[in-house]
Parts: C-alpha cells; sequence; structure tokens
C-alpha cells in the first residue's frame, strides 16, 4: 500500500514536470524560431499558399509536379502506400505513371524518368523532388508556359539545394511559387 | 565523397563523440560520485519529499520489482482511462474521438512498455492532452523504468556479495532530472529551430496553388519527438511518423533524431563496464554489438541502393536507390542506415515505410529486432545481452568441464533456467502468434472485426506474410515499428499484441534483475589461473555465436516463408 502511495504521489510530481513545465518552456521558446512554433509558411502577395515543409498537390502541366501521395497530399494525415516491392498491383501503378509521365512530357526518355517521380513518399507530403525530376520537367512546362527552356531550366538550378551532408532536392512550392513570377 | 555517404558517416561519428563520454558519466552518476550535475539535487529532493520517498532506503532484488511493478501498473490503468475519455478531456482542438477499449488497451500497454507500437494515427487519434500526458509522460518514464532495472544489475554486479541492488526510486528519478529530460531540452530546440512544430495551436488551414483547401495538423510535437527518440520509444506525433516533413523536416534534424537514439543505449553498455570497474567487460561487449550492427546494416544498405528490381525492368533511372515510402529529402541510404538502428535499438521510429523495403531488407529489420540486443532499447538492451552472456557462459563452462562463473559469482541451474526461460520466450511469442494469426487470416477471413481477418493484407502472398510476421516480433521486442499496410486497428491484433509487448517487456527485465539479485547475493570468488575470462575477445566472439545460433535456429524457418521467399520470388 505504501508503494502504491508513492507511485500515485511521484505520477503526480513528474507530470508537472515533464507534461507541464518542460513541453510548455519549448513551446515559447518555439516562438523564437522562424515560423513561430507553428511551421513555416510561403506567401505569394500577402497570402499564406502553403508550408515550406508541406508538400502540396501540383499535376497541372503548367507546374512542376511533385511525387505522388498515398493520402492526396491531404496534411491533415500522412501516410505511405505500404505496397511491397513485389506487389503486382503496385507495379502496375508505378508502369501507368510512368505512361503519364511520357503522355504529359514528349521527347523524353523513359530512362530520364527518377524514381523518385513515380514512387509515394513515406509521409505523403513530402515537399521535395530530386534535381533529375525537376529536369525532365522543364520542356513540358517551357513549352506550355511559352518560356525560354534555358530560363525554366536555370530556375531550377537555383532552387537545387545541395547540401553539405544529405541528398541534393528541389521543393517543389518554392519553385512554382517562382515559376509563376518567371517572364 | 558522396553526400549521403557522407552523411551517415558523419552520424555514426556524433554518435560515438556524444555516446562515449556520456558512458563514464552515467557510471559516476548513477554510483553516486560527484558529477557535474549535482546542482539537480534539490529538485531531486524536492521530488523526493512531494512523493514520500526516502532515497537512502537500501532495497534487495525482489522490493525492487516490487516498486517497478506497482509504479508501471498504476501507469497502465491510469493511461488506460484517460485514453478512452481523451474526447471528454480538455486541450482537443483537433476534436479527436475517444478510444475503443481494445485501442485503448494496446496503445496503453506499448507506451507503458517503451514499444509505441500506435494502431491509431496521431493526427485524428490522439489529443494534445493525451499525447503530452499519457504517451509522452510515459515515453520518459518507461524509459527511465528500463534505465533504472538496468542500474540495479549494475549494483548488484558491482559489489562482491551483497543483497542492496539500490533504491528503484531514485534511480527513476535520476534517469529522469539527469539524463533524459536535460537531453530532451537540447533536442527539443534543434528540432523547433529547424521547423518542427511546438506551439499548441490546432491544424491549420490554407489555400493551396493549385486551388485545393489544405488542412494541416500541427502541435506541440518537437517536445514528443525530442523523448521519442532519446528514450528509444518511436511513437510518432503524426501517423508517418519521423518521415513526416514536419516531424523531421531535414537533414539535421534526421541526424539529430537519429543520434539521439542511439547514445543512451550505447552508453549503457559503456557504463556498464565503469560500473562495474571491468572498463574491458564494456568495451567488448561494445565491440560485438557494433559488429553485429555492421552485420546487418551494410546488406541493409547495399538492398536498398539497389533499387528495385521489377521497377529497374521498366526501364526508369533509379539512381539513387529505391524510393518507395522514402523521403527525397533523407534519401535511401539514410533511411537504410536509419532502418537498422531503429530495429536494432529497439526505438521503431521511421523516417521511411518500412513495407515498401525491398524484401531482404525486411528480413535483416525483423532479425534486428528478433535478436533485440545489439544496443538495444534504453536499458534494456543490457539486460537483453546479460541473457545471451549467462547462456555463453553456461556453455563455455560445459566445454571446458568448470562450474561456470561470472563476475566472480556462481552461475547455477537457477540462474541458467531463469535465462533459458527468458531466451526461449521471444520465440514462442513471435512464432505462436503469427502462426495464430495467420490462421485467423485463412480460416476466418470473414469474422466480423473492425478490419475483417481477409482485409488485414496491405500485400499478396509472401509479403503479406511477413507483415503479419513483423508485427508480432516488433511487439515481442517492443520495438514498435510496423509494416504497417497491416490492417492493425481491431480487437485481434489489438489484443494479440498487446499481450506480447506485455509479457515481451517485463520478462525480460524481470529476469536479469532476479539472475543479478540472485547471483549478488553468492559468495564471491576471487579471480583464478581457472577463471573463465569474460572481459576477453574470444569469449565476446562466443557470445556472439551464441546469439547467432540461437536466433538463426528459432527463426530461420519463419523467415523463409516470409522476405526470403518474396526476394527469390523477385529474381525470376
Amino acid at each position: 500500500m505504501k508503494t502504491l502511495i508513492q507511485s500515485i504521489r511521484l505520477t503526480l510530481v513528474l507530470t508537472a514536470l515533464l507534461c507541464i513545465i518542460y513541453p510548455v518552456f519549448i513551446s515559447f521558446a518555439s516562438k523564437l524560431s522562424k515560423g513561430k512554433g507553428g511551421g513555416e509558411t510561403i506567401s505569394v502577395n500577402g497570402k499564406v499558399v502553403g508550408y515550406a515543409a508541406i508538400g502540396q498537390k501540383f499535376d497541372q502541366p503548367k507546374y512542376f509536379w511533385s511525387r505522388p501521395s498515398a493520402v492526396g497530399y491531404n496534411a491533415a494525415g500522412s501516410a505511405g502506400s505500404n505496397k511491397g516491392p513485389s506487389n503486382p498491383d503496385y507495379l502496375k501503378e508505378v508502369s501507368n505513371r510512368i505512361d503519364t509521365l511520357l503522355k504529359y512530357n514528349p521527347g523524353i526518355k523513359r530512362s530520364d524518368i527518377p524514381a523518385d517521380l513515380v514512387t509515394a513518399s513515406g509521409s505523403g507530403l513530402d515537399p521535395d523532388i530530386s534535381p533529375d525530376a525537376a529536369r525532365v520537367q522543364v520542356k513540358r512546362v517551357a513549352a506550355i508556359r511559352k518560356l525560354d527552356e534555358q530560363k525554366v531550366a536555370a530556375l531550377v538550378k537555383s532552387h537545387t539545394e545541395e547540401p553539405m551532408f544529405g541528398p541534393a532536392k528541389v521543393n517543389v512550392l518554392k519553385l512554382n511559387v517562382a515559376l509563376d513570377e518567371l517572364r | 565523397m558522396n553526400t549521403e555517404l557522407s552523411g551517415i558517416l558523419v552520424s555514426f561519428t556524433i554518435t560515438l563523440l556524444i555516446a562515449i563520454p556520456l558512458g563514464k558519466y552515467l557510471a559516476k552518476m548513477f554510483a553516486g560520485e560527484k558529477v557535474w550535475t549535482d546542482f539537480m539535487k534539490p529538485i531531486e529532493s524536492g521530488i523526493y519529499k512531494l512523493s514520500g520517498i526516502n532515497p537512502n532506503q537500501p532495497m534487495n532484488w525482489k522490493q525492487f520489482l516490487k516498486g517497478m511493478i506497482t509504479l508501471n501498473s498504476l501507469w497502465l490503468i491510469y493511461g488506460f482511462f484517460m485514453l478512452m475519455y481523451q474526447d471528454k478531456l480538455p486541450l482537443n482542438p483537433d476534436g479527436n474521438p475517444g478510444m475503443s477499449a481494445d485501442l485503448a488497451f494496446n496503445s496503453i500497454v506499448s507506451f507503458v512498455a517503451n514499444t509505441n507500437l500506435q494502431h491509431y494515427s496521431g493526427e485524428t487519434g490522439a489529443t494534445y492532452l493525451i499525447q503530452h500526458f499519457v504517451l509522452m509522460f510515459l515515453q520518459f518514464t518507461s524509459a527511465a523504468t528500463g534505465i533504472a532495472c538496468a542500474v540495479a544489475v549494475f549494483k548488484a554486479l558491482h559489489d562482491k556479495t551483497t543483497t542492496d541492488v539500490g533504491n528503484f526510486w531514485v534511480y527513476l528519478v535520476r534517469a529522469i532530472t539527469r539524463l533524459l529530460l536535460p537531453l530532451s531540452v537540447v533536442i527539443a530546440l534543434i528540432l523547433a529551430f529547424n521547423g518542427t512544430p511546438a506551439s499548441y495551436a490546432g491544424k491549420d488551414q490554407f489555400i493551396s496553388m493549385q486551388g485545393d483547401t489544405v488542412n494541416v495538423s500541427r502541435g506541440p510535437a518537437a517536445q514528443f519527438i525530442a523523448i521519442k527518440h532519446l528514450g528509444t520509444n518511436g511513437g510518432g506525433w503524426f501517423g508517418a511518423n519521423s518521415a513526416h516533413p514536419l516531424e523531421n523536416p531535414n537533414y539535421i534534424t534526421n541526424i539529430t533524431e537519429i543520434v539521439s537514439q542511439m547514445i543512451i543505449p550505447i552508453a549503457m553498455v559503456l557504463a556498464f563496464g565503469y560500473f562495474i570497474r571491468r572498463k574491458k567487460l564494456g568495451w567488448v561487449i561494445f565491440g560485438v554489438m557494433t559488429l553485429g550492427m555492421f552485420m546487418l546494416m551494410i546488406p541493409t544498405i547495399s538492398s536498398e541502393l539497389g533499387g528495385n528490381p521489377a521497377i529497374a525492368k521498366m526501364g526508369i533511372s533509379q539512381t539513387t536507390g529505391a524510393m518507395e515510402g522514402k523521403e527525397v529529402r533523407i534519401g535511401p541510404m539514410a533511411t537504410a542506415y536509419w532502418s537498422t538502428l531503429t530495429t536494432i535499438v529497439s526505438t521503431g521510429s521511421v523516417n521511411g515505410m518500412h513495407d515498401s523495403t525491398m524484401p531482404l531488407t525486411g528480413l535483416w529489420q525483423m532479425l534486428g529486432m528478433m535478436i533485440n540486443s545489439f544496443y538495444g532499447g534504453c536499458g534494456v538492451g543490457v539486460l537483453n545481452y546479460l541473457i545471451y552472456l549467462i547462456i555463453a557462459v553456461f556453455i563455455s563452462g560445459l566445454m571446458v568441464g568448470r562450474t561456470p562463473e561470472f563476475l566472480g559469482h556462481k552461475v547455477e541451474a537457477r540462474e541458467v533456467k531463469i535465462a533459458a526461460l527468458v531466451t526461449l520466450l521471444s520465440p514462442f511469442l513471435i512464432l505462436a502468434g503469427t502462426a495464430l494469426s495467420s490462421y485467423v487470416f485463412t480460416n476466418h477471413g470473414a469474422a466480423d472485426w473492425a478490419v475483417k481477418p481477409s482485409a488485414w493484407l496491405n500485400n499478396p502472398g509472401y509479403h503479406g506474410f511477413s507483415e503479419m510476421l513483423y508485427e508480432n516480433t516488433s511487439s515481442n521486442a517492443n520495438n514498435g515499428s510496423g509494416f504497417e499496410g497491416l490492417g492493425d486497428n481491431n480487437i485481434f491484433w489489438n489484443v494479440s499484441t498487446g499481450l506480447i509487448i506485455l509479457l515481451g517487456r517485463f520478462l525480460p527485465i524481470v529476469g536479469p534483475v532476479a539472475i543479478a539479485g540472485l547471483l549478488g547475493q553468492k559468495k564471491f570468488i576471487p579471480e583464478s589461473a581457472g577463471t573463465l575470462k569474460t572481459d576477453t575477445i574470444t569469449f565476446g566472439m562466443m557470445t556472439l555465436a551464441v546469439i547467432l545460433v540461437l536466433n538463426a535456429l528459432s527463426y530461420f524457418p519463419a523467415l523463409v516463408l516470409g522476405p526470403i521467399a518474396e526476394h527469390f520470388s523477385m529474381l525470376k
């Protein structure tokens, strides 16, 4: 009985320390961060068009496309497809995505298509694509917008982040925001 | 050098640079020697006073376990009701519903047992109040429980002859005030300043560039994610765990999270050596574990970088590796690296979906969890390894025809029996659980549960079997990751894995504490020429052989039916 009462009292004391003091302190400290503790947003003309870290659906031909998503870029949830590598339905789906890309991007070869553009991400909210995935779309985007291909390619290049550690990437939202501003 | 490879080399180097001094510090701190964190003493005294605890009271191993079990049982009951009625409680800005009884049972067991299997999804399944007051609370305390029990074993084996294994409350409180809490503050701040939300604001809404209305789940996540890794818990704030771009926004946070889940397991191994004043033993154990880690990690990385052979046939470019279920900012190599570590240290957080990894990657992931002692979870990793050590001592003793001894104490029938029982428990739970679920899947496919058994599997064939094997393995190992395609939120999985977690957590803790308590009470035998030396490389290799043989014998048939068969089917 004594042990039980000690347990109850200790639980209460630790709750105050771990569930109130600690998280509230961090929450206050995070107000000093870029997104003020709520995540960093991106605005165009003063209107929030998205979160820098959260991918959004881009499937219109005039934009650079994001990766396929198992949750349709619904950021109220998150999930991968959880399809196994040998699943025949899944392989069919990938094959269809390749066909779609070939259809919308005339002039590209199969071997130009990088895997990330035809596979779903782990979160379903991947904000990035690989530099290859952006490059393969340059021709299409430039043609639809009647822009100089070189100019669009240069935009992709300037939006390619090559960190010291980890893979190179292109943030799709930032790229498309800049694309809309391109004349 | 390739930036992905340098990324993981940097991760591992930082891990060692932190873990090694941390190990020395933990040994001193738990032994009660002077350390720089002694400024926490007044806070600790306050905690003891408010809780009515006498920190100077010695405990024998039975009293120690009584405290541990009472406290953990209290959390089980309290948390169960909190989860069921979370919708009636405050701090629920997103209006999430209460949990069903079976889901609440599974979730609370899973968090008390440092497993974090999560049959719910963070965004919609738990309120902020629950995430902090129940789940995050348990992420601290379950890790501290494991650490406290490991320190009790250190203490029992340190003294020549003793009945005192130390005070449970003191170890638990110190693990929090002088290890978990201060480090969590540092990690949470790193995350918060790299873009992880930390404020209590609820969902946000915006209109995307293509005109879709998007809701974004947020919340005080950085606090939770810090201890989730540090305490080898693994439960995500968001459903997609550390693959979620708010939970793991960039490569720096990825390194932070992977380092933070490794440092305590490694430090505890070294602390063992320092605490019992057999530094060399600690280093030999560390060496064996590190070797084991590389044996699992190298083939994992190579299988992911190779890409999916079935997709390669379609003629596209997989220059970086297999990308299904992975994030571009993290990349296949760091995802493979993480998947090995999260399965060997029993964290179970993921930065990419394990269900979509290559068949052989799945094999190494499962094997890591089956062995469960290459570093292992917070505190419990050392305890699991101790069981293998006792078996190795016993077998070596038989081979040379002497009474087996460990650290100056005779290892006799009672201790070996406990060790053998704990060793046999894992294959029993994993294989019986998988057999039962396979039986239900094939024979009772139409059972009227929340998810019908016929709809459990997200993938057909061998991979479907792997989903069930993985779930049972993860539960027994208190890992908590999953082949998440499995439809697991229904009464069958909630109850069966809940029971497996409970047994897989507490028996492997009680066993080693009892063994150490029993050994510690025995007469001390000074080392002589005839003593089997346990801190040599030869004995280290002997232990590794015991680990590999035991696990191969137990699991090979099941692994053949799942990942190995799938691998060969893809080569056709």
